[in-house]
């Protein structure tokens, strides 16, 4: 468990963070959102260790940072966004080397590297140097050398910045599987990545804590109507009285499309997009398409981050 | 302890697979054996002794540039391609991480000077050399790779770039170097303080004639300490910025 109190950071006079609080289940996955300066990296610095904050105290498995710091360091594994990587040594040596500076038992440490590399899928390039290998494999030599130690945390910065669509299906799911095993914190600007790969979410602004907790719950909280984009073919009067007659149904706009489509925008009060479709099959209308209008998670990270939608 | 050796195994390592180093270490053999050839065997001396310190003399300074060129890289090139931050994510104190560094080049500028050892061996061939006077000698060059490296290390920690490092590290080592020089254009006490910290000029001379003393020791052992203290405030400070 990790446990972020009153977390406070100042460069000189001016503040980076202010006030963390928070609390991280083991075993979870969790997003940190925030807009380039909310403080995200600085927040990430101090929990890898490596950033002394001006108060405030963060504890990992009841490690105290500021009581114990080395202690701490060899329970967390950190990717930089630009994967920190020795090019002249080989994939085995960098890893063996990282493990036993992190006091992984020297007697297991083979195994470890060995185990590490198929769960990375690095094992066809153990033996090659660094800095022959492509970005996908960096980008997994990277995560390699921020587990190969077993830490209870592992933090990854932008995993999957500047990985092809392939390589980020892979890096999801062996992001997916490290969870459980270690907790793991995930900054990305990639919204879609955090909702696909993460449990639960922080959202930063300013420095400061804006929301924390599962996307179902922040959703649930958030205090913004849902839209629905819906494609339908019939008559447009007959669409707008079949929709407008509904409860849930709070605004509903139209624009013709090529044919005999039309392209309706649908407003909600509530999460109920069910009761649209089904309405509309039972007034025998062509219903085409219906999806959201917007991404979710998108809507709320604006709303969230540059403080239009009130505090969650 | 082990932690210091596993950091200086992989930066030795990194030496060893290092162009730069290789360059730097055939340069200054083939500088020290030019100047051995034209200084130490010339002017007319006779004797294997004199000989001998004319080349621990010229050696030193070859000895200095390989600490100095051999160290810049240690810290400046971490910084620069981004992987300081393994070291500062390890469990590791910043004792550990500079101590680590500079053993490796300390260990490698050793390399380079027992490989010059060649040349004083060819002197044992034809002439006769105390073997004491040898190993003053040589020790005087460890103490002078010792320091260099740490003040190499000290100017990496400074700079993300190691040809700044480099230069840097050069200039404070001019800048020691010369003070004997300094020492006699200024007045008192002030030319006895320049006089002590002059770093060849009465410290090494003892070792080039065979003699070790303690002040020599005291010297070289201060002037890495020192450095390397500065090295350990520079990651501190930077650590937790």
């Amino acid at each position: 468990m990790i446990e972020v109190s009153g977390l406070t950071k100042y460069y000189g006079s001016s503040r980076a963070i202010y006030d963390l609080d928070f609390t991280i289940e083991s075993g979870q996955i969790v997003g940190f959102l925030g807009l380039n300066g909310a403080g995200k990296s600085t927040a990430l610095k101090i929990l890898a260790g490596f950033l002394l904050p001006t108060s405030g105290s963060v504890k990992l498995e009841g490690i105290d940072l500021l009581a114990r710091p080395e202690q701490l360091r060899s329970r967390i594994g950190f990717l930089p966004e630009q994967p920190a990587l020795y090019g002249e040594m080989t994939v085995r040596g960098f890893l063996a080397y990282l493990a036993r500076l992190r006091r992984y038992p020297a007697a297991s440490v083979s195994k470890r590297v060995e185990l590490v590399a198929e769960r990375t899928g690095l094992s066809e390039v153990l033996d090659d140097l660094i800095s022959t290998l492509s970005l996908g494999y960096r980008r997994r030599a990277g995560i390699a050398q921020a587990i190969v130690h077993d830490p209870a945390l592992v933090i990854l910065d932008e995993p999957i910045s500047g990985l092809d669509p392939v390589q980020i299906v892979e890096m999801r799911r062996l992001i997916r599987d490290l969870g459980g095993e270690h907790t793991i914190l995930i900054s990305s600007h990639i919204l879609t990545e955090v909702e696909e790969t993460c449990d639960s979410l922080v959202v930063l602004r300013n420095g400061e804590l804006v929301a924390q907790g599962s996307e179902e719950d922040l959703l649930g909280r958030f205090n913004s109507a849902l839209s629905l984009r819906a494609t339908i073919r019939g008559d447009l009067s007959r669409v707008h009285e079949t929709l407008t007659a509904l409860d849930v149904v709070t605004d509903v706009r139209s624009e013709e499309l090529p044919g005999e489509d039309a392209l309706f925008t649908i407003t909600l009060e509530r999460d109920e997009p069910e009761v649209v479709s089904e309405a509309l099959v039972k007034a025998g209308l062509g219903l085409r398409r219906l999806e959201a209008a917007h991404n979710q998670l998108e809507e709320l990270f604006l709303e969230v981050t540059t403080g239009t939608g009130g505090e969650l | 302890m082990s932690t210091i050796l596993l950091l200086a195994r992989r930066e030795l390592g990194a030496h060893f697979k290092n162009l730069i180093g290789y360059v730097v270490i055939a340069a200054l053999l083939l500088l020290d054996g030019l100047m051995f050839h034209a200084y130490a065997l010339g002017d007319g001396k006779n004797l294997s002794s004199e000989v001998l310190r004319e080349f621990f003399y010229y050696s030193s300074g070859m000895t200095g540039a390989a600490g100095i060129l051999l160290s810049m890289r240690l810290l400046a090139e971490e910084t620069r391609e981004g992987t300081v931050v393994l070291l500062y994510t390890a469990p590791v104190s910043d004792w550990q991480i500079v101590l680590g560094k500079w053993l490796s080049a300390f260990l490698f500028v050793c390399l380079f000077v027992t490989l010059s050892l060649y040349l004083p061996m060819m002197i044992v061939v034809h002439g006769s050399v105390h073997p004491g006077h040898l190993a003053a000698g040589y020790l005087g060059l460890f103490l002078v790779a010792a320091a260099t490296t740490a003040i190499g290390t000290f100017c990496s920690s400074l700079t993300s770039h190691q040809l700044v490092a480099g230069v840097l590290g050069a200039v404070l080592f001019l800048v020691l170097v010369t003070m004997w020089f300094t020492a006699r254009i200024a007045s008192p006490p002030l030319d006895d303080v320049l006089a002590y910290g002059a770093f060849f000029d009465k410290h090494f001379q003892p070792f080039t004639k065979g003699a070790i003393h303690t002040r020599a020791l005291v010297y070289y052992g201060s002037v890495t300490f020192l450095a390397l203290l500065g090295t350990r405030v520079v990651l501190g400070k930077r650590r937790w910025r």
